[in-house]
């Protein structure tokens, strides 16, 4: 398939745009970590954004949830932009899922537990339908024997599973995964990633942060790269893999592709 | 895409399953792993024997085996060891301080209640739980009725101040505990709030309170506070010290608790964010579930500490078990028996506090659910 054909089949499937960022600028302190990103995203959207640590790209979709605060320019998510208005900021939170490199599952709650605690005190769900919804997701994420255990007899794999599943009984319309295989060990990042491009497969909207190449031309419509925060170069995984326009994306392919 | 394919080990290549050795289990490996696993734990054993070998007979000796149990007074005792005589007479004072002797039941009803009021706090799957929890945030005005009564007229009235003796250490000292925890866990949160009239407060009410000795504060409490407050208003001492005692107390509770939420990864206050919960629902679902476990050990320690600080309130006339004793012992009658009589308050303390610290030891094992 060419690199045009791809575009049109995103172009055919999203017409939509659900999240919109125009003129993004944020600081901290001094130091000017996002630097007038425009991006948007449509529907079933699956983005891959790359860089080198340091680019700004996990800040980037933390300000797409609110977890930073941008200083300059306009976020749209779902219809719903975000300002410091705390209703707004849990109207978008309600409907995007988040994954994060270090699991952050709650050690104190089983894994069953860890699944319907924001559907059942966020979106009010009852209990038993709370629990079923969470059943069918770990069985999606292939851990539903584990739904008692405590996080902390969990394997890496199988918490960053979990974590996944948590999200999804939210039932979001966009996922944000931020490096969500990098804290694990090499044995188990398939199992993750496998998760994923399932996940992919059922037309969620997914924004992912990662190192995982192989992932990008599997499931992406579109690799972003990032340094010193700006978007250097977008493209379809096709077309940024085989022919990096900015000699910046170059450099970090050779090297990210050396090893 | 090549599928790797799973790999399985062959049981006939692996070696066998063994038990460990005789002398790694049972109570000879926990002898040798605990009191002789070297030379310098072998020594410190046996010199630990060796000295309770030397205090415990000659205590038991002194405090049961040549003791005097009976006697109206000091010159009843005649043998070396301890003199009791004086429990018969004064262990109501002891119990109850001057509470009238008819009236003593009334206290014991609001203990044994205190059962029922804790259970369902402290032991998992009671039978009644909820009904016991709706009972146990009756039992405040419950005890109080009962201690003081006048209402209704059913209870013949008894004034605070005569209240004294251990009661008044559990009275306070349990106020206080009960108290203390949600006013720390407030201060703790407010000190972490955005907030800045909010933050101020908390910081400046935590270094004022924790700055200044607990007498301090009582001092103040029963010589300035009266002079600012209209004259008609008298607040009732026992409510004056255990407000001081709460304040004290949830002042280190406050630090403790705050030591307890910085130890909380930032990313679990970000995941509890990011599903959309609340600032109240992720303090009370997520942080402070996790960072009251924690802070157990240090909830506890100030529990301990303000229970025993109860005794403080002599400073003020009150008379509690401490005051009782110290009254006691300068009383012709027993003049003298300050060992008997301080060994037998010290019980006392050392009941509650034991338990007190083996319970949170149980919940710590309860509640470790990253380990397991």
């Amino acid at each position: 398939m060419s690199a045009t054909e791809d575009l049109e089949q995103i172009q055919e499937r999203s017409d939509e745009p659900t999240i919109e960022i125009e003129g993004l600028n944020k600081w901290y302190g001094s130091f000017h970590v996002l630097r007038d990103i425009n991006l948007t995203v449509t529907q079933g959207e699956r983005i891959v954004i790359c860089g080198p640590s340091g680019s700004g790209k996990s800040t980037l979709i933390r300000c797409i949830n609110r977890l930073e605060e941008h200083q300059e320019g306009r976020i749209v998510v779902d219809g719903t932009r975000l300002t410091n208005d705390l209703k707004q900021i849990d109207a978008v939170r309600r409907e995007v899922g988040m994954v994060f490199q270090s699991f952050n599952l709650f050690p104190h709650l089983t894994v069953l537990d860890n699944c319907t605690l924001a559907p059942i005190w966020v979106r009010k769900t009852p209990k038993a339908e709370a629990e079923a919804t969470a059943m069918e997701y770990l069985e999606r994420v292939k851990i539903p024997e584990q739904a008692l255990k405590f996080p902390g007899q969990l394997s890496g794999g199988q918490q960053q599973r979990v974590a996944i599943a948590r999200s999804l009984c939210m039932k979001p319309k966009i996922m944000l995964f931020d490096e969500p295989t990098s804290a694990l060990d090499p044995e188990m990042i398939k199992e993750v990633l496998d998760v994923m491009v399932d996940l992919a497969e059922t037309g969620m909207t997914m924004l992912v942060v990662t190192h995982e190449m192989g992932f990008a031309s599997q499931v992406a419509d579109r690799v972003i790269f990032m340094d010193e925060g700006q978007i250097v170069e977008q493209n379809t995984p096709d077309e940024f893999f085989n022919n990096p326009q900015s000699e910046r994306t170059k450099l970090f392919l050779s090297q990210i592709l050396s090893h | 895409m090549d599928q790797p394919q799973p790999f399985h080990r062959n049981p006939a290549d692996m070696l066998p399953e063994r038990a460990p050795p005789i002398t790694a289990t049972g109570p000879i490996g926990w002898l040798r792993a605990n009191l002789f696993s070297n030379w310098v734990n072998t020594l410190l054993t046996l010199v630990a024997l060796y000295i309770l070998w030397l205090a415990i007979p000659s205590f038991i000796d002194w405090a049961f085996l040549s003791a005097d149990i009976t006697g109206e007074d000091r010159f009843a005792c005649t043998s070396d060891g301890a003199c009791w005589a004086w429990l018969d007479q004064r262990i109501g004072q002891f119990l109850y301080g001057f509470y009238p002797s008819d009236q003593t039941w009334r206290i014991n009803v609001a203990v044994v209640l205190l059962i029922p009021a804790l259970a369902p706090w402290l032991i998992d799957n009671v039978p009644g739980q909820r009904w016991l929890r709706w009972f146990s945030v009756v039992y405040p005005i419950l005890a109080t009725w009962l201690l003081v009564g006048g209402w209704f007229g059913i209870l013949e009235e008894v004034t605070t101040d005569n209240l004294g003796g251990f009661a008044l250490n559990l009275t306070v000292g349990l106020a206080g505990i009960v108290l203390s925890l949600p006013v720390g866990i407030i201060l703790a949160l407010g000190r972490q709030s955005r907030l800045p009239l909010i933050r101020w407060f908390s910081i400046g009410f935590i270094e004022a309170v924790r700055g200044v000795p607990l007498i301090t504060l009582l001092f103040v409490s029963n010589i300035i506070l009266p002079i600012f407050l209209p004259p008609d208003v008298a607040l009732d001492s026992v409510i004056r010290v255990i407000v001081m005692v709460t304040a004290f107390a949830s002042a280190y509770m406050a630090e403790v608790i705050r030591g307890g939420l910085q130890a909380i990864p930032k990313g679990q206050y970000e995941a509890a964010s990011a599903m959309g919960l609340g600032y109240w629902q992720s303090m009370r679902l997520i942080i402070l579930p996790q960072a009251l476990k924690i802070s157990i050990p240090g909830i506890v320690n100030t529990f301990i500490g303000l229970f025993k600080d109860t005794t403080l309130v002599i400073v003020i006339g009150l008379f509690d078990i401490l005051g009782i004793a110290n009254a006691m012992v300068s009383n012709p009658d027993w003049l003298g028996l300050s060992s008997e009589t301080y060994v037998f308050v010290a019980l006392f303390f050392f009941v509650v506090c034991f338990s007190m610290s083996r319970y949170s030891m149980r919940l710590e094992r309860k509640l470790d659910t990253d380990r397991r």
